[in-house]
């Protein structure tokens, strides 16, 4: 009989360990979230996607026009929480929203909190409130508050 | 177009918790059954198809130790869609018209008891502008929910309705999770998941498995003397930019009708991939089935088995078809967040 010690044995991390580019159009939104801008993109339409789109998904063109837009914007939809998950970000009940910020035509998927549920409504007006610390990720924006 | 049909079909029961049941031991059943009740084999089989997701099981290749269910030596025509197996059937579909294959097993499995659904679906979302947020299915299911709402496209009379329908139509599907009949006290009585949904709008988390076998027309009267035609299949996707879709509709599921001519066939019976209960009224109104008998099998809400409920609806309505003096019937299978993806099956019964 051998000991445990005797066995093989190797490491297996469970992760999801990718590493991931930016590419030109997101990394100039994520840069401009760690100064506290929100950036969309411009089509040939005029159209303005925000978060930044790569392609418009109707004309299927690139977009690399920056344009800045809210930081203010209006709720499109949302869905209530009351008793967050392990994995959300907020503890607190809150709000998964799709919100159109001021100068887009497109709406960006987000948090609201810091309110309750009857102080929302669809075309109700809100404002990025910003995380202490910047990542250049989408979480720079900590969730939207209701404006006041 | 060469005419496929479909030749048989089997489903797991649909467990709440497989527990030790691996997804091997999932698999076998169904795939035997089926084989047993056409008399073949594997051998008889010329192309092989899958669909899961390698995030329910947390490995990478997962899918791979799937293939134990079946026998694959000598070397079999194999692959596999990390989609539902809805996908693994228009893949089979596929290889059939290109003239690879003459038969095709398609099968999926899932078990969603092991993990936290929510977080895991959440990580398959955008890398960049979702997943970081973590949001849960049902709360993207939800946002849809409240712009139909909003814009009346749907009641919540309507979401009542499919809850209490789909545990009443469980009665006719042995397979079913979900059977127990419910009135709307009890419905109103549940505390919302993600408002404006409630725990009983929400599908059931649910393991199980089901298989298919498609063949040729030169096949088909081989395996069955009533195959049931595939008769027009279309999918389409929209943008992964959930912020730029409107919600209040489906600008490709209207393409897919357009392109199957739907319009001008009465359909007899429908299965819709409507794991929400507000996407059950709003799907029927889209897809003109007002009239038409829906999801009578329960569908998603009584049972939802990840990777494999897009299949189970076009097999119910093939079962329907076959059990029944129906003669069109319309299934539809959907992935990704408020009906991104969806393929609409028209199947046929021999006249």
């Amino acid at each position: 009989m051998s000991d445990s010690k005797d066995l093989l044995r190797a490491p297996f991390e469970l992760a999801y360990n990718y590493k991931r580019s930016n590419g030109p159009v997101m990394s100039q939104f994520f840069d401009a979230l760690g100064e506290q801008k929100i950036l969309g993109t411009k089509s040939s339409t005029g159209k303005v996607f925000s978060p930044a789109a790569e392609f418009d998904p109707d004309t299927h063109e690139s977009l690399n026009d920056l344009v800045e837009v809210g930081p203010g914007g209006s709720v499109e939809s949302f869905s209530w929480i009351e008793a967050p998950q392990n994995h959300h970000l907020i503890k607190e009940p809150f709000a998964f929203a799709l919100i159109k910020l001021d100068g887009a035509d497109s709406s960006m998927l987000h948090m609201i909190a810091d309110c309750n549920e009857a102080d929302l409504s669809i075309g109700t007006r809100v404002t990025a409130a910003w995380s202490e610390t910047t990542t250049k990720r989408i979480t720079d924006i900590k969730f939207f508050t209701l404006e006041k | 177009m060469k005419r496929v049909a479909i030749v048989g079909y089997a489903q797991h029961p649909i467990l709440k918790n497989a527990g030790a049941l691996n997804e091997v031991e999932l698999i076998m059943p169904v795939v035997h059954q089926l084989f047993n009740d056409l008399g073949i084999s594997q051998q008889d089989i010329d192309f092989t198809c899958s669909g899961s997701c390698d995030y329910l099981q947390g490995a990478a290749f997962a899918f791979v130790e799937g293939l134990s269910a079946i026998q694959t030596n000598p070397p079999i025509k194999e692959s596999h869609v990390e989609m539902d197996a809805a996908w693994a059937m228009y893949e089979s579909m596929l290889k059939i018209q290109m003239g690879d294959a003459e038969t095709a097993l398609i099968y999926g499995f899932g078990k969603s008891s092991p993990g936290d659904l929510d977080a895991i679906i959440s990580l398959q979302m955008d890398p960049y502008y979702i997943s970081p947020l973590w949001p849960d299915r049902v709360s993207l299911a939800a946002l849809q929910a409240r712009v139909l709402l909003d814009q009346n496209v749907i009641t919540s009379e309507q979401m009542l309705a499919s809850v209490i329908e789909a545990r009443a139509n469980s009665k006719n599907n042995k397979n079913a999770l979900i059977t127990d009949l419910i009135d709307e006290s009890v419905y109103l009585k549940n505390a919302m998941v993600s408002s404006p949904l409630n725990k009983l709008d929400c599908p059931p988390i649910s393991d199980g498995s089901s298989a298919m076998i498609i063949a040729s027309e030169e096949k088909a009267y081989e395996f069955t003397d009533h195959p049931i035609w595939i008769e027009g299949i279309d999918h389409r996707i929209e943008s992964s930019n959930l912020g730029s879709r409107n919600l209040a509709t489906s600008n490709t599921l209207q393409a897919s009708m357009n392109q199957l001519n739907l319009k001008n066939i009465k359909f007899d019976v429908a299965e819709l991939h409507t794991q929400f209960s507000h996407e059950l009224p709003f799907l029927k109104s889209l897809l003109n089935l007002q009239d038409v008998p829906t999801n009578l099998s329960g569908g998603p809400l009584v049972g939802n088995v990840m990777m494999c409920a897009g299949l189970d609806a076009i097999g119910k309505t093939y079962e329907s078809l076959k059990d029944n003096q129906f003669t069109h019937g319309l299934a539809h299978a959907t992935s990704g967040p408020c009906l991104q993806h969806n393929m609409l099956v028209h199947l046929e019964a021999q006249k």
